[in-house]
Protein backbone atom coordinates (compact mmCIF):
# COMPACT_ATOMS: atom_id res chain seq x y z
CA UNK A 1 0.00 0.00 0.00
CA UNK A 2 1.51 3.33 -1.02
CA UNK A 3 2.03 5.41 1.87
CA UNK A 4 -0.03 8.77 0.46
CA UNK A 5 -3.26 6.29 0.43
CA UNK A 6 -4.84 7.93 3.47
CA UNK A 7 -4.04 11.46 1.79
CA UNK A 8 -6.08 10.20 -1.19
CA UNK A 9 -9.10 9.18 0.80
CA UNK A 10 -8.74 12.46 3.13
CA UNK A 11 -8.34 14.69 -0.34
CA UNK A 12 -11.51 12.53 -1.55
CA UNK A 13 -13.78 13.96 1.26
CA UNK A 14 -12.46 17.45 1.06
CA UNK A 15 -13.14 17.42 -2.51
CA UNK A 16 -16.50 16.14 -2.11
CA UNK A 17 -16.95 18.86 0.37
CA UNK A 18 -16.64 21.15 -2.04
CA UNK A 19 -19.03 20.35 -4.56
CA UNK A 20 -22.02 22.45 -4.05
CA UNK A 21 -20.00 25.01 -4.22
CA UNK A 22 -18.03 24.48 -7.80
CA UNK A 23 -21.74 23.16 -8.65
CA UNK A 24 -22.66 26.81 -7.83
CA UNK A 25 -20.13 28.30 -10.20
CA UNK A 26 -20.31 26.04 -12.98
CA UNK A 27 -24.42 26.63 -12.96
CA UNK A 28 -23.67 30.17 -13.10
CA UNK A 29 -21.51 30.22 -15.85
CA UNK A 30 -23.21 27.12 -18.02
CA UNK A 31 -26.72 28.35 -17.37
CA UNK A 32 -27.19 24.83 -17.53
CA UNK A 33 -27.45 21.73 -15.27
CA UNK A 34 -26.64 18.81 -17.04
CA UNK A 35 -23.37 21.23 -18.48
CA UNK A 36 -22.87 22.36 -14.37
CA UNK A 37 -23.03 18.30 -13.63
CA UNK A 38 -20.42 17.13 -15.97
CA UNK A 39 -17.91 19.97 -15.38
CA UNK A 40 -18.05 19.32 -11.96
CA UNK A 41 -17.97 15.99 -12.41
CA UNK A 42 -14.61 16.00 -14.69
CA UNK A 43 -12.91 18.79 -12.46
CA UNK A 44 -12.91 16.44 -9.08
CA UNK A 45 -11.60 13.43 -11.56
CA UNK A 46 -8.45 16.12 -12.69
CA UNK A 47 -7.87 16.79 -9.29
CA UNK A 48 -7.74 13.02 -8.15
CA UNK A 49 -5.71 12.32 -10.54
CA UNK A 50 -3.24 15.12 -9.91
CA UNK A 51 -3.73 14.68 -6.44
CA UNK A 52 0.47 15.05 -6.12
CA UNK A 53 0.52 18.79 -7.44
CA UNK A 54 -2.27 19.45 -4.16
CA UNK A 55 -0.30 20.45 -0.88
CA UNK A 56 -2.16 21.36 1.67
CA UNK A 57 -5.83 22.07 2.60
CA UNK A 58 -5.30 26.11 2.77
CA UNK A 59 -4.81 25.75 -1.29
CA UNK A 60 -7.23 22.80 -1.96
CA UNK A 61 -10.16 25.03 -2.92
CA UNK A 62 -8.15 27.83 -5.08
CA UNK A 63 -6.71 24.58 -6.89
CA UNK A 64 -9.46 22.98 -7.66
CA UNK A 65 -11.81 26.46 -8.62
CA UNK A 66 -8.66 27.26 -11.14
CA UNK A 67 -9.49 22.98 -12.98
CA UNK A 68 -13.18 23.89 -12.58
CA UNK A 69 -12.68 27.28 -14.64
CA UNK A 70 -11.02 25.37 -17.62
CA UNK A 71 -13.81 22.53 -17.73
CA UNK A 72 -16.20 25.16 -17.66
CA UNK A 73 -14.59 26.57 -20.75
CA UNK A 74 -14.45 23.05 -22.20
CA UNK A 75 -18.29 22.50 -21.78
CA UNK A 76 -18.40 26.07 -23.55
CA UNK A 77 -16.87 25.22 -26.56
CA UNK A 78 -18.19 21.86 -26.47
CA UNK A 79 -21.59 23.42 -26.54
CA UNK A 80 -21.08 26.47 -28.77
CA UNK A 81 -22.91 25.39 -31.97
CA UNK A 82 -26.15 24.49 -29.91
CA UNK A 83 -28.88 26.70 -30.66
CA UNK A 84 -29.15 27.71 -26.80
CA UNK A 85 -25.93 29.58 -26.98
CA UNK A 86 -25.57 30.26 -30.63
CA UNK A 87 -29.82 31.84 -30.49
CA UNK A 88 -29.61 35.41 -31.04
CA UNK A 89 -32.61 37.14 -29.30
CA UNK A 90 -33.62 35.94 -25.91
CA UNK A 91 -34.62 39.44 -24.06
CA UNK A 92 -36.14 42.96 -24.54
CA UNK A 93 -34.51 45.22 -23.19
CA UNK A 94 -35.79 48.22 -24.49
CA UNK A 95 -37.95 48.14 -21.66
CA UNK A 96 -34.70 48.53 -19.19
CA UNK A 97 -33.70 51.60 -21.14
CA UNK A 98 -37.36 53.36 -20.97
CA UNK A 99 -37.00 52.75 -17.44
CA UNK A 100 -33.74 54.26 -17.19
CA UNK A 101 -33.54 57.32 -20.04
CA UNK A 102 -36.19 60.02 -20.65
CA UNK A 103 -36.85 59.73 -24.65
CA UNK A 104 -34.09 62.78 -25.09
CA UNK A 105 -31.46 60.87 -23.36
CA UNK A 106 -31.56 62.17 -19.80
CA UNK A 107 -31.55 59.59 -17.19
CA UNK A 108 -35.46 59.29 -15.58
CA UNK A 109 -33.43 59.15 -12.55
CA UNK A 110 -30.71 61.01 -10.72
CA UNK A 111 -28.33 57.78 -9.75
CA UNK A 112 -27.34 57.29 -6.39
CA UNK A 113 -24.54 56.78 -4.47
CA UNK A 114 -22.99 53.65 -4.27
CA UNK A 115 -20.88 52.41 -1.33
CA UNK A 116 -18.43 49.66 -1.45
CA UNK A 117 -20.51 46.89 -0.69
CA UNK A 118 -17.36 44.72 0.57
CA UNK A 119 -16.53 45.48 4.21
CA UNK A 120 -16.57 42.63 6.82
CA UNK A 121 -19.44 42.60 7.97
CA UNK A 122 -21.71 42.55 4.80
CA UNK A 123 -19.66 41.19 2.10
CA UNK A 124 -21.00 37.46 2.56
CA UNK A 125 -24.82 38.84 2.03
CA UNK A 126 -23.84 41.09 -0.43
CA UNK A 127 -22.33 38.31 -2.53
CA UNK A 128 -25.33 36.10 -2.33
CA UNK A 129 -27.38 39.32 -3.64
CA UNK A 130 -24.84 39.24 -6.05
CA UNK A 131 -25.21 36.28 -7.26
CA UNK A 132 -29.15 36.31 -7.21
CA UNK A 133 -28.76 39.33 -9.90
CA UNK A 134 -26.14 37.45 -12.13
CA UNK A 135 -28.86 34.41 -12.05
CA UNK A 136 -31.44 36.46 -12.69
CA UNK A 137 -29.42 37.83 -16.19
CA UNK A 138 -31.57 35.96 -19.35
CA UNK A 139 -28.77 33.03 -19.92
CA UNK A 140 -26.71 34.29 -22.96
CA UNK A 141 -26.06 37.46 -21.04
CA UNK A 142 -25.52 35.33 -18.12
CA UNK A 143 -22.99 33.53 -20.03
CA UNK A 144 -21.33 36.09 -21.44
CA UNK A 145 -21.17 38.07 -18.51
CA UNK A 146 -19.56 35.48 -15.87
CA UNK A 147 -17.01 34.72 -19.04
CA UNK A 148 -15.78 38.53 -18.46
CA UNK A 149 -16.11 38.81 -15.11
CA UNK A 150 -15.81 34.99 -13.15
CA UNK A 151 -12.98 33.89 -16.44
CA UNK A 152 -11.43 37.02 -16.93
CA UNK A 153 -11.72 36.32 -20.79
CA UNK A 154 -10.78 38.97 -23.01
CA UNK A 155 -14.07 40.06 -25.60
CA UNK A 156 -11.87 39.56 -28.69
CA UNK A 157 -11.28 35.71 -27.18
CA UNK A 158 -14.97 35.14 -26.05
CA UNK A 159 -16.10 35.98 -29.36
CA UNK A 160 -13.56 33.17 -30.72
CA UNK A 161 -14.77 31.01 -28.31
CA UNK A 162 -18.53 31.46 -29.18
CA UNK A 163 -18.26 31.87 -32.60
CA UNK A 164 -20.14 35.60 -32.46
CA UNK A 165 -19.66 38.80 -34.07
CA UNK A 166 -18.12 41.45 -31.46
CA UNK A 167 -21.33 43.43 -32.01
CA UNK A 168 -23.51 41.19 -30.55
CA UNK A 169 -21.05 40.32 -27.76
CA UNK A 170 -21.05 43.99 -26.47
CA UNK A 171 -24.75 44.17 -27.06
CA UNK A 172 -25.00 41.42 -24.80
CA UNK A 173 -22.79 42.73 -21.94
CA UNK A 174 -24.11 45.94 -22.42
CA UNK A 175 -27.51 44.66 -21.49
CA UNK A 176 -26.18 42.29 -18.61
CA UNK A 177 -23.99 45.31 -17.15
CA UNK A 178 -27.56 47.41 -16.91
CA UNK A 179 -29.31 44.63 -15.73
CA UNK A 180 -27.05 44.16 -13.28
CA UNK A 181 -26.94 47.50 -11.87
CA UNK A 182 -30.26 47.63 -11.66
CA UNK A 183 -30.97 44.63 -10.06
CA UNK A 184 -28.32 45.57 -7.39
CA UNK A 185 -30.05 49.52 -7.08
CA UNK A 186 -33.33 47.44 -6.13
CA UNK A 187 -32.01 44.76 -3.94
CA UNK A 188 -29.08 46.08 -2.37
CA UNK A 189 -28.34 49.63 -2.98
CA UNK A 190 -31.46 51.50 -2.26
CA UNK A 191 -32.02 49.33 1.21
CA UNK A 192 -28.17 49.71 2.74
CA UNK A 193 -27.73 53.42 3.69
CA UNK A 194 -24.74 52.75 5.25
CA UNK B 1 -19.84 59.85 -36.74
CA UNK B 2 -22.05 60.99 -34.81
CA UNK B 3 -20.09 62.79 -31.31
CA UNK B 4 -22.03 61.13 -27.89
CA UNK B 5 -22.92 63.69 -25.71
CA UNK B 6 -26.61 62.51 -24.35
CA UNK B 7 -26.02 60.86 -21.17
CA UNK B 8 -27.55 57.54 -22.29
CA UNK B 9 -24.54 57.48 -25.05
CA UNK B 10 -22.05 58.73 -21.85
CA UNK B 11 -23.19 55.85 -19.71
CA UNK B 12 -23.51 53.20 -22.27
CA UNK B 13 -18.94 54.40 -22.54
CA UNK B 14 -18.77 53.85 -19.08
CA UNK B 15 -20.06 50.30 -19.06
CA UNK B 16 -18.62 49.23 -22.75
CA UNK B 17 -15.01 50.71 -21.11
CA UNK B 18 -15.63 47.44 -18.44
CA UNK B 19 -15.29 45.55 -22.16
CA UNK B 20 -13.09 46.82 -24.72
CA UNK B 21 -10.64 50.17 -24.73
CA UNK B 22 -12.63 53.54 -25.49
CA UNK B 23 -11.17 55.40 -28.56
CA UNK B 24 -10.04 58.28 -28.12
CA UNK B 25 -12.51 60.24 -29.40
CA UNK B 26 -14.93 58.63 -26.69
CA UNK B 27 -12.41 59.18 -23.57
CA UNK B 28 -12.79 62.69 -24.69
CA UNK B 29 -16.44 62.60 -24.51
CA UNK B 30 -16.68 60.64 -21.78
CA UNK B 31 -14.36 63.03 -19.64
CA UNK B 32 -15.83 66.56 -21.07
CA UNK B 33 -19.21 65.24 -20.58
CA UNK B 34 -18.61 64.35 -17.13
CA UNK B 35 -17.20 67.68 -16.20
CA UNK B 36 -20.58 69.31 -16.11
CA UNK B 37 -22.84 66.17 -15.26
CA UNK B 38 -23.55 65.04 -11.97
CA UNK B 39 -25.88 62.35 -12.83
CA UNK B 40 -23.47 60.74 -15.41
CA UNK B 41 -20.59 61.66 -12.62
CA UNK B 42 -22.86 59.51 -9.99
CA UNK B 43 -23.02 57.14 -12.72
CA UNK B 44 -18.75 56.49 -13.13
CA UNK B 45 -18.82 55.96 -9.77
CA UNK B 46 -21.32 53.26 -9.46
CA UNK B 47 -19.59 51.54 -12.23
CA UNK B 48 -16.59 51.35 -10.46
CA UNK B 49 -17.82 50.48 -7.23
CA UNK B 50 -19.16 47.32 -9.20
CA UNK B 51 -15.88 47.00 -10.48
CA UNK B 52 -14.16 46.64 -7.34
CA UNK B 53 -17.51 44.75 -6.06
CA UNK B 54 -16.81 42.07 -8.57
CA UNK B 55 -13.13 41.78 -8.60
CA UNK B 56 -13.45 40.87 -4.75
CA UNK B 57 -16.17 38.35 -5.22
CA UNK B 58 -13.52 36.51 -7.84
CA UNK B 59 -11.38 36.29 -5.08
CA UNK B 60 -13.52 35.01 -2.60
CA UNK B 61 -14.68 32.17 -5.14
CA UNK B 62 -11.10 30.89 -4.77
CA UNK B 63 -10.47 30.88 -0.64
CA UNK B 64 -11.12 28.36 1.18
CA UNK B 65 -13.65 27.95 3.21
CA UNK B 66 -17.80 28.04 1.74
CA UNK B 67 -20.37 30.58 3.21
CA UNK B 68 -23.33 28.42 4.37
ZN1 LIG C 1 -24.87 62.83 -18.30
Amino acid sequence: MSENAPDIASLARHLEALRPSLLRLAQLQLRNAAWAEDAVSETLLAALQGAQRYRGTAQLKTWVVGILKHKVLDQLRHHTREPTLADAGDDDADELETLLYRRDGHFQEMPEPWTDPCGELQREQFFAVLEACMEQLPARQGRVFLMREWLEIDSATICQELGIASTNLWILLHRARLRLRECLQQNWFGDHTS
Amino acid sequence: MKIPNSCRDISGLLLAREDRSLSLGERLAVRVHILTCRACHRFEKQTLVLRGALRQWREHQREEGDPR
